[in-house]
């Protein structure tokens, strides 16, 4: 088993922290392997951030992804920028309020986390519940480790409105259908 | 102060068996800057054994060498770098560095500033000579204008390094300049310079007979010290005419090397600092694993 | 603060004990469990973590950090604290390393142990900072000027940081010589799972300080206590009054710069203490070697492509294998030699226009063919691009 994923977003969003936690519940939290790398270059200039997991139960060689098994979006040059090789395989997920234009001709999954990140009273966690909404929609990591991985990673003060989050945005992910 | 001995016995108790003749010419003022050395070594009652000296290249970084200590004699201009990590390494060390005026001034400018501005305690002897002696005469970054080098055939056109101004400008602990031709202020300098506990700067005058002087109509060896006697002023003596004097009298002055003691302050040095810090780190991370948390 | 190892305060600093980690901060983690107390470093693309790693964490287990003001500064200050006994660390990349060079020499020349973390990126110049390459496997070995041998090692995964960092650590201070753990961009912002080793787990070498009667003792010839080219380590402070100096220098540290004898008798022993090892020193990983009429041989960041090239190769029958260099200087001639003996033909990745193929030519057998297999502009190989050079030699 090797999945590949990538997460993106503008800079600032916290998607390398995203994946971090990601990495971080496959591999300190479960069983898996995991590298983490997030890339730089001329693509990555204009305020787009991308970070890429691989999580593996076996050794993990060539560290880079050589492709997609799960794309997050949650900004529209990103998504634009960064779902070039996706295949028809590939498992999509987008923030609608962040990537309005969204409509190339598949499904995809559709989840407001920045909306829940409002509600819950700062936008600052919205990769938080993005993370909540991966776990609950990609069925590869327990709710568990990634909320042991999420605590783990964020500052203390903030564990509760993370853990709210992660916890909202995992409810949101389990619900959501294709669209 | 221990028992007194003369100039005989102090140079048979400093120096190191089986490195001499030094490679100083005839005239060469660095020969006195060892002795000024030994002498405020001696006044302190050092032990030898904790003084480590650094230098790095020319004919004043030969120094070391000749001296019955630690001594790490380095790269060109790198000196106050290595001697800033001998003192990280070991606190308890008097850290005294040998340096030259091409080698301090020149290609070691940056170390020099950031060296004296977090006021690293150490006390660096500057020997100034105006030239890069070793090497065979080439001009240096202190040598005053009109100075003939083999690099400035027809004059050096340059404006001169003030060092000491730089040092006192950078927040220098103790700064100071001498002529080598002054025995007992340079002495009293270096051994302020060894007690305080920040960066301490005493440029000493050292005339070069060889490499500068004979280029520059100073070649007999008395002439640069009357030429000092003749350039140089009391900082004190400097401002009082800067206030109070004529014009003719300022104008005299202004082109002067002021000597004297520049800058004088107690202030804690970079590794006093330091220490402070890592206490507050420590007893904050003992607490807290007192405390339980993890 | 006198700094002293304490493992119990080095662990409970660094935490837990299974961590997601990127490599430069496992340089780190190298460093302090090794018992460094001393880093000076400049901020560099892509090494800025492992200073910035050692900020925070240095001074909570009583060692010193300094922010110096040049790459320059920084080996320098490194090399003075290590004359004051401590074990003593920077880190940078190729211009920084460049930079570095003369003092580099210089430690070699004094045999100071020291250790140099070079996240390596291209050049020359400045080159591409915040990407990846293997720019300075040469200049680690010839970048000095004169006479000497280097070592350096080649981590390949983040756990390599931490685990080669502190085998540096151990090779410096036990030839007095400066060691270099020869990362790249790659591993360095790479992050991966690693295990912080248990105390027990580890093995530490410390340098064998000079204890002989001061009068007898002579700083710079074989040891006057043990069978071993390295001399005792008389540590400034402790009443030895050592000369140390980079001009070509005597046996009791004397400048002997116009002494053809003396400077041919220091060299030789300085280059041998190490070269004369070099069997013993060799650390090779081999992957799918028994029956492999192919072979790639890398180091470091390259070798991770090249492990899922074999892979692919296996999968369709293709006889490949490959032997990874971890450590990279002194360079393992035998065990490269023998390599060349069993495959028709050796494939060597690099992320350079060809450095460290250059001695695996010249060690292997006239039968087997060496080829170059180069990428720069910042990029790792691909698997399927190595897979290819497979496929075209078989």
């Amino acid at each position: 088993m090797k999945r590949e994923i990538r997460i993106c977003g503008f800079g600032g969003q916290g998607v390398i922290l995203a994946g971090f936690i990601i990495g971080k519940a496959a591999c300190v939290f479960s069983d898996y392997n995991a590298v983490q790398s997030q890339s730089y270059g001329p693509e990555a200039r204009g305020g787009a951030a991308r970070s890429e997991v691989i999580i593996s139960d076996e050794k993990i060689g060539y560290p880079r992804p050589t492709g997609v098994d799960l794309f997050v979006a949650m900004a529209q040059e990103a998504f634009d920028t960064y779902r070039k090789d996706i295949r028809d395989d590939t498992v999509v997920i987008i923030e609608p309020d962040l990537v309005p234009k969204h409509d190339i001709g598949r499904r995809l999954y559709k989840i407001r986390a920045q909306n829940i990140a409002e509600e819950l009273g700062n936008r600052i966690v919205t990769n938080i519940a993005m993370v909540g909404a991966i776990t609950g929609i990609y069925d590869l990591l327990s709710a568990d480790a990634v909320k042991k991985a999420v605590i783990d990673s964020v500052p203390k003060r903030f564990t509760e409105l993370n853990v709210k989050a992660f916890e909202r945005g995992l409810e949101a992910g389990k619900n959501a259908r294709p669209e | 102060m221990t028992e007194m001995i003369d100039a005989e016995q102090l140079r048979k108790k400093y120096l190191r068996d089986g490195m001499l003749p030094t490679i100083f010419c005839n005239g060469c003022g660095h020969g006195n800057a060892i002795d000024y050395t030994f002498w405020a070594i001696e006044e302190l009652g050092l032990d030898m054994d904790k003084v480590a000296f650094a230098s790095g290249i020319g004919c004043s970084s030969r120094i070391p060498g000749y001296i019955n200590a630690d001594g790490l004699h380095t790269t060109h201009g790198r000196a106050l770098a290595f001697a800033t990590g001998i003192k990280a390494a070991n606190p308890e060390l008097h850290v005294i560095v040998f340096t030259g005026d091409g080698d301090c001034a020149g290609i070691g400018g940056n170390h020099f500033i950031h060296a004296a501005r977090r006021n690293i305690d150490m006390t660096v002897l500057l020997l100034n000579n105006f030239i890069y002696g070793m090497t065979g005469g080439q001009l240096a970054p202190t040598a005053p204008k009109g100075s003939i080098a083999t690099t400035s055939p027809y004059g050096n056109i340059e404006e001169a390094f003030n060092i000491c101004e730089l040092a006192k400008a950078l927040g220098a602990a103790y700064v100071a300049r001498w002529p080598i031709s002054y025995p007992y202020q340079p002495i009293k300098s270096i051994k302020e310079g060894i007690q305080n506990r920040g960066f301490a700067l005493i440029e000493l005058m050292s005339p070069c007979p060889t490499a500068y002087g004979r280029r520059n109509k100073l070649g007999k060896i008395e002439s640069l010290w009357k030429w000092y006697e003749d350039n140089t002023i009391l900082i004190e003596e400097y401002e009082r005419i800067m206030d109070y004097g004529t014009e003719e009298e300022r104008k005299n002055v202004k082109g002067m090397f002021q000597i004297g003691v520049f800058q004088n302050v107690k202030k804690a040095g970079f590794f006093e600092e330091y220490d402070k810090l890592v206490q507050r780190l420590i007893e904050k991370d003992d607490a807290k694993f007192k405390g339980g948390s993890k | 603060m006198k700094y002293e190892r304490d493992p119990e305060r080095i662990r409970r600093v660094l935490g837990d004990k299974v961590q997601f980690i990127q490599g430069d901060l496992a340089l780190t983690y190298g460093g302090i469990l090794a018992g460094c107390s001393f880093f000076g470093g400049y901020p560099i693309t892509p090494a800025s973590e492992v200073a910035e790693g050692m900020a925070r964490l240095l001074p909570r287990v009583k060692g010193t950090f300094i922010q110096m003001e040049d790459e320059i500064g920084s080996i320098a200050a490194v090399i003075g604290a290590a004359w004051s006994g401590a074990k003593a660390m920077t880190a940078t990349s190729g211009p920084g390393f460049s930079l570095m060079m003369e003092n580099y020499g210089y430690a070699i020349m004094t045999e100071t142990p020291c250790v140099i973390a070079n996240v390596q990126r291209t050049g020359p110049s400045t080159g591409q900072p915040t990407l990846g390459a293997q720019g300075d496997m040469m200049q680690v070995r010839w970048g000095s000027h004169g006479d000497m041998e280097a070592l350096a090692l080649a981590p390949s995964t983040v756990q390599e940081c931490i685990d080669m960092t502190i085998e540096a650590f151990n090779l410096s201070e036990k030839y007095r010589h400066p060691a270099c753990v020869m990362a790249d961009g790659e591993i360095g912002h790479l992050r991966e799972k690693v295990v912080i080793p248990d105390e027990e787990e580890m093995t530490l070498v410390e340098r064998v300080p000079a204890t002989i009667e001061k009068e007898k003792f002579i700083p710079f010839t074989n040891s006057q206590t043990r069978d071993s080219k390295v001399p005792d380590f008389p540590t400034f402070g402790t009443g030895y009054r050592t000369y140390v100096t980079g001009l070509t220098h005597n046996k009791k540290g004397f400048p002997a710069t116009d002494k053809q004898k003396d400077h041919e008798e220091l060299i030789t022993r300085i280059v041998t203490k190490i070269s004369d090892d070099r069997e013993r020193l060799t650390s090779i990983e081999e992957i799918e070697m028994d029956d492999a009429e192919i072979a790639f041989v890398t180091y470091g960041a390259s070798a991770r492509p090249a492990e899922s090239a074999v892979a692919m190769a296996r999968k369709n029958g293709i006889r490949a294998g490959m032997l990874r260099l971890k450590l990279v200087w002194p360079f393992p001639r035998r065990a490269v030699n023998e390599l060349s003996k069993k495959v028709n033909t050796i494939i060597v990745p690099e992320m350079n226009l060809g450095q460290i193929v250059h001695p695996i030519r010249e060690y292997s057998d006239a039968g087997c063919d060496v080829i170059r297999a180069s990428k720069v502009g910042g990029e790792m190989h691909l698997p399927h691009e190595l897979y290819r050079y497979l496929e075209e030699k078989k």
